[in-house]
């Protein structure tokens, strides 16, 4: 018997029993339907969380200053002012892989505007600043290469200090004063929450680097070097090559250990990815239990099936099926049944996903693979399920078959 | 052709015995026979005696416990369950008492049935041939009738159908008309007449005087035993062909 006709005769006893093929098929109907609405639910949710991630700059690179070590002792993070603009306008210019480069001069002082007092983080940064940290303006304008150049008395608010310092009023056009310098708001940021440790991203000030050094007075340092690398794959070729870069500037020899750090944000993103992921198995595994009872649902009923058509095994194996005929005619019904259960499924599943986005707002995607994936499996639950009763079905005596009632 | 100069059938000394519980029925005594292409054979005997044992083992659908079974001049004992099952979709056909049609199947896809096994590649067209056989027993008009809508002596005619769709060398027939009338009966025997004038070698296994009285020879079986082997005298005949039968 070839597989055409296997396949034929499998479809002939499907359609001759509608009641029974559609009961049967339900169990894995719902289960592929369940398996794909929870993939796109998961998978929707790590889009909305990486989306998130890449919010915070995910071709970001981080360099800072190296630990000072004075007489043995460490003097933490950052402790060594090993950076300088000169480093920044380097790496900008001999970096290849880096397609931006920012340098960060941090302060603190106490902003001072029309209605209130703050005391914020002030950071002198490039135009690229809100390039690298993907960071928009929501009102106004950013930096630009003349404000760096003149040296200009312009800033940006962060959300958090233009609320706290003009309320409800729209900063742009006003004054503050940072250390009795007045500056001018020429924008402001749009929020973007805090980071993981709970600091507020938005309790900043932004100024041109070039006017933070010159005119604010009081302890300043470049915290930061901020690059962008031109795609995530190039963040390891980046981080190599920041280090030959600075190194070579900073003239240490090999046996010296760098005097600065290259750190970049794909643990933070893998942190959140895995956590996701494991939200989507977890999804996923509850869903396939339903697949499963659904091949469950199958055996039993190619169980009754072979009991109710033992003496068609037995008319068959006497007009010359071998057993392995009968086996292949059991196992392929089964197959089919799962199959098509699957794919009726698989319709309900992304009709089902679309609808639980629309109803909760929450970003389902469905991708081909999960589809393919779940039909795939659904098919394999029929070989697995439809084994037992196949070989049953294969297993019976021809006489005793054929004596059956 | 070995097969040709072979008989049909050659079985020697066969015994079949079972085992009920602890105790050993002999359901085949050694059992001697042989039957030539174009007979038409009655094997008869009371129940108990051993016929549906004989008819499983010449069907294959049994192995004798000892002795010799030829087939057309092949030694089927040694064979494993694969080539018994293609001995059966080859060269054998078979009637049953109860047609054992598939149901919910038209005429036409149970006389096909058997064709779908083959491996041989012998059949092109399994549903012209199908049409052909049942035309060959008068059911030309009935072709896309399932089993439930036809009537006893019209779903045997099926069965037979299904019988000689392949050609075989033998076909067997287990009480054939054992749940016939007797008008029907006596359509049936006549169709096995036609097809043995035709040239198919025929076993009709019957309790039934009336039914052996139709075949050429018949031989009766008791308690496992070969007790009859006598040509029939005075053979019914029908005067009439089995395609003008209703």
């Amino acid at each position: 018997m070839n597989a055409r006709a296997l396949l034929r005769l499998a479809i002939q006893n499907v359609v001759r029993n509608p009641t029974r093929s559609i009961l049967t098929m339900l169990g894995v109907m719902i289960g592929v339907a369940a398996v794909i609405i929870m993939v796109a639910i998961g998978q929707g949710a790590q889009g909305a969380i990486e989306e998130r991630i890449k919010n915070l700059g995910t071709n970001m690179i981080v360099i800072t200053p190296g630990v000072a070590t004075t007489a043995g002792v460490s003097g933490g993070a950052q402790s060594m002012p090993s950076l300088t603009i000169e480093d920044a306008d380097l790496l900008r210019k001999d970096a290849q892989s880096l397609v931006a480069v920012s340098p960060v001069v941090m302060t603190r002082t106490t902003v001072v505007g029309g209605q209130a007092n703050w005391r914020a983080s002030i950071y002198g940064v490039d135009p690229s600043y809100a390039e690298i940290r993907d960071w928009q303006v929501a009102s106004g304008r950013f930096i630009d290469e003349l404000d760096i150049k003149g040296r200009k008395k312009v800033c940006v608010l962060g959300a958090t200090v233009a609320s706290r310092v003009f309320g409800e009023d729209d900063p742009v056009g006003q004054l503050v004063r940072l250390r009795d310098v007045p500056i001018e708001v020429i924008g402001v940021l749009k929020a973007k929450g805090q980071t993981a440790e709970g600091a507020d991203q938005d309790d900043v000030v932004l100024a041109p680097y070039s006017t933070v050094q010159t005119r604010l007075a009081g302890r300043q340092f470049i915290g930061q070097i901020l690059g962008s690398a031109s795609s995530p794959d190039q963040l390891d070729l980046a981080q190599s090559e920041v280090k030959l870069i600075l190194r070579e500037r900073h003239g240490l020899s090999e046996s010296q250990p760098d005097d600065f750090e290259v750190r970049d944000q794909r643990q933070l993103a893998e942190t959140a990815t895995s956590t996701t992921q494991v939200m989507t198995t977890l999804l996923s595994a509850i869903a396939s239990v339903s697949l499963l009872v659904g091949g469950i649902g199958i055996m039993n009923i190619m169980l009754v099936s072979v009991t109710e058509r033992t003496r068609e095994i037995g008319i068959r194996r006497a007009l010359g099926a071998r057993r392995g005929d009968v086996l292949a005619q059991f196992l392929v019904e089964a197959m089919v049944l799962s199959g098509l259960g699957g794919l009726i499924g698989a319709g309900v599943g992304v009709g089902g996903a679309w609808g639980v986005g629309r109803l909760t707002g929450w970003a389902t995607t469905v991708t081909p693979s999960t589809v393919v994936l779940a039909v795939l499996f659904s098919a394999g639950v029929g070989v697995v399920f439809g084994w037992t009763p196949a070989r049953r079905a294969a297993g019976l005596d021809p006489i005793d078959a054929l004596r059956h009632q | 052709m070995v097969g040709s100069a072979a008989p049909v059938v050659e079985v020697k000394n066969l015994t079949r015995e079972y085992l009920l519980g602890a105790e050993r029925v002999l359901a085949l005594r050694g059992v001697s026979l042989s039957v030539s292409a174009g007979e038409m054979v009655a094997i008869m005997g009371a129940s108990g005696s051993g016929k549906s044992t004989l008819m499983n083992v010449l069907g294959c659908l049994d192995r004798p416990s000892a002795g010799e079974y030829l087939l057309g001049g092949v030694a089927v004992g040694p064979l494993d369950d694969d080539a018994l099952a293609d001995i059966r979709g080859e060269r054998l056909g078979f009637v049953f008492q109860g047609f054992n049609l598939l149901p919910r199947t038209t005429a036409v896809e149970n006389v096909a049935l058997p064709m779908l096994y083959d491996r041989q590649g012998r059949f092109a067209d399994p549903t012209a041939r199908a049409i052909a056989a049942l035309q060959r027993v008068g059911l030309g008009e009935r072709l896309n009738h399932q089993p439930n809508e036809l009537s006893g002596g019209q779903q045997q005619r099926v069965a037979i159908a299904r019988a000689i769709v392949t050609e075989p060398r033998l076909l067997l027939a287990d009480e054939p008309t054992g749940n016939l009338d007797s008008r029907t009966t006596v359509e049936i025997m006549a169709l096995f007449q036609a097809l043995n004038d035709d040239g198919v070698t025929l076993m009709i296994v019957t309790h039934e005087d009336e039914v052996a009285a139709f075949c050429k020879r018949a031989i009766t079986l008791k308690d496992g035993q070969i007790v009859g082997d006598v040509p029939i005298q005075q053979r019914r005949a029908v005067v009439s062909t089995p395609g003008a039968a209703p």
